[in-house]
């Protein structure tokens, strides 16, 4: 069975850029692009090796990323232009993570009111109604058929996988030819594949055959066109060893 | 009906109410007395509660009044409610509700301009708990719907109104160190009523 984790790490883009900046202590208003570019990629790929699902604003932003770094690589335009006229191509972004770090820092302060709040308790009377709603619930016969299969739909799939136990080797078959021409002189091929109970044996007993003659115990022999192929022993191999 | 009666009265209505009660709603009840003497009235009842250290406490929540237990007790309220845990906003919600306290009436799409992200899902579970509404249509192209806080809002962050939220332009001066403001906003509530005088408390707070 396979998971999927999901971590709720960063918000989006934005939040994932202004922890790199807090982390590398950085001056949000001079941001070494190329560095905190190559940072924020490392992350993506980190995601994607823990199969996180990326969304697809955070690779907008990698390619906001990219477009900056590119922008301040390339030599200013050979147009006289007033050092003060040049645009910093990191601006736009430095503003929205400005304006995105104030709301963040709001949405702290809401996340403090709350848990104040929740300190204090007041009258509860919306809680006994859902009580009373409860006890008088009649459920139907199709009611709870219909909540069964919807718990059904969201029961995991089982994944079933296949696993073939090795019911021939070629190790075994090896040994079963070798055992069965010390009985009888021949055997023939066809006789060995019709004895064979199902496809993965006829393919294991074939590369025994090859094994065989590959290490020169057996000859194998035609006696004319078409006819049975035969298996035999290489008695001068024997006579060598 | 003297003053005294009518304190009692009014003590009995904040205590069976389940929301905020308006003094317009008190007023409707006790017609005989002034918007003004009724808030008065609270006042008192509040300032008991606190000097005699009550289980209670009368806080101005979203325009109204309402009594709430102290928070000193929560732990023990809480084992009471072994059941109802603490059902936080998650940070999505409250990064896209804070986004919305402000910049009401906002679309959609100006709220995925600042966060960088989609919040479809979290208008949707924001409007759920009531704590966002549809207040409109923007008179531009595809008329897109605008957001706004609602009063349910108000009462879930016990804000009296949007006004005791931080301004954003205090947050602007202190961009670069994050500490401080949220140093500066959990310590200026309580000294705020004892330290009236000083200018330089107020002059930051107004910022």
């Amino acid at each position: 069975m396979s998971y999927k984790v999901k971590l709720e790490v960063f918000e989006g883009p934005l939040d994932l850029l202004l922890y790199l900046i807090k982390k590398n202590e950085i001056d949000i208003y001079d941001i070494p692009i190329a560095e905190i570019t190559e940072q924020y990629l490392e992350y993506l790929e980190l995601m994607r090796m823990l199969d996180l699902n990326i969304a697809g604003e955070f690779l907008v932003m990698a390619a906001t990323l990219i477009h900056i770094k590119s922008k301040m690589l390339l030599p200013p335009e050979e147009k006289e232009i007033l050092p003060e006229e040049e645009e910093d191509p990191r601006e736009e972004l430095v503003r929205r993570l400005l304006e995105y770090k104030k709301f963040k820092e709001v949405a702290g302060v809401l996340g403090d009111l709350e848990s104040q709040r929740k300190k204090m308790f007041t009258r509860i009377i919306s809680q006994d109604e859902n009580a009373k709603e409860e006890r008088f619930f009649e459920a139907s016969l199709f009611d709870l058929i219909t909540a069964l299969t919807r718990v059904l739909k969201e029961v995991p799939k089982e994944v079933f996988q296949e696993i073939i136990r090795d019911e021939f080797t070629v190790e075994q078959k090896v040994h079963d030819l070798l055992h069965m021409l010390v009985e009888r002189p021949v055997i023939y091929l066809t006789e060995l594949f019709r004895k064979a109970k199902n496809k993965m044996e006829i393919i294991v007993t074939f590369l025994a055959v090859l094994e065989l003659i590959r290490l020169k115990e057996i000859l194998v022999v035609q006696k004319e066109r078409f006819g049975e192929i035969e298996l035999i022993r290489n008695e001068s191999h024997r006579l060598i060893i | 009906m003297d003053r005294r009666e009518a304190k009692n009265i009014i003590e009995a209505m904040l205590f069976v109410s389940d929301k905020p009660l308006f003094v317009s709603e008190i007023k409707g009840v006790l017609e005989e007395f002034s918007a003004q003497e009724i808030k008065d009235i609270i006042l008192e009842l509040a300032k008991e509660y606190e000097d005699t250290a009550r289980a209670f406490r009368i806080k101005e929540i979203a325009g109204g009044y309402q009594i709430l237990t102290d928070p000193m007790l929560a732990p023990w309220l809480k084992r009471l409610y072994k059941t109802s845990g603490p059902d936080r906003l998650s940070g999505p919600g409250l990064e896209t509700l804070a986004i919305i306290a402000y910049k009401q009436p906002v679309t959609k799409a100006e709220i995925e301009l600042i966060r960088g992200v989609n919040v479809d899902g979290v208008l949707k579970t924001l409007i759920e708990k009531n704590l966002i509404r549809i207040t409109g249509r923007k008179e531009t192209v595809g008329r897109p719907i605008l957001y706004g806080t609602t009063q349910e809002f108000l009462q879930y962050f016990g804000l009296n109104s949007l006004d005791e939220l931080p301004k954003l332009e205090e947050l602007n001066i202190t961009e670069h160190d994050i500490e401080l403001p949220e140093h500066l906003r959990k310590e200026q509530p309580p000294q705020e009523e004892k330290m009236d005088m000083k200018d330089t408390q107020s002059s930051i707070e107004g910022g």
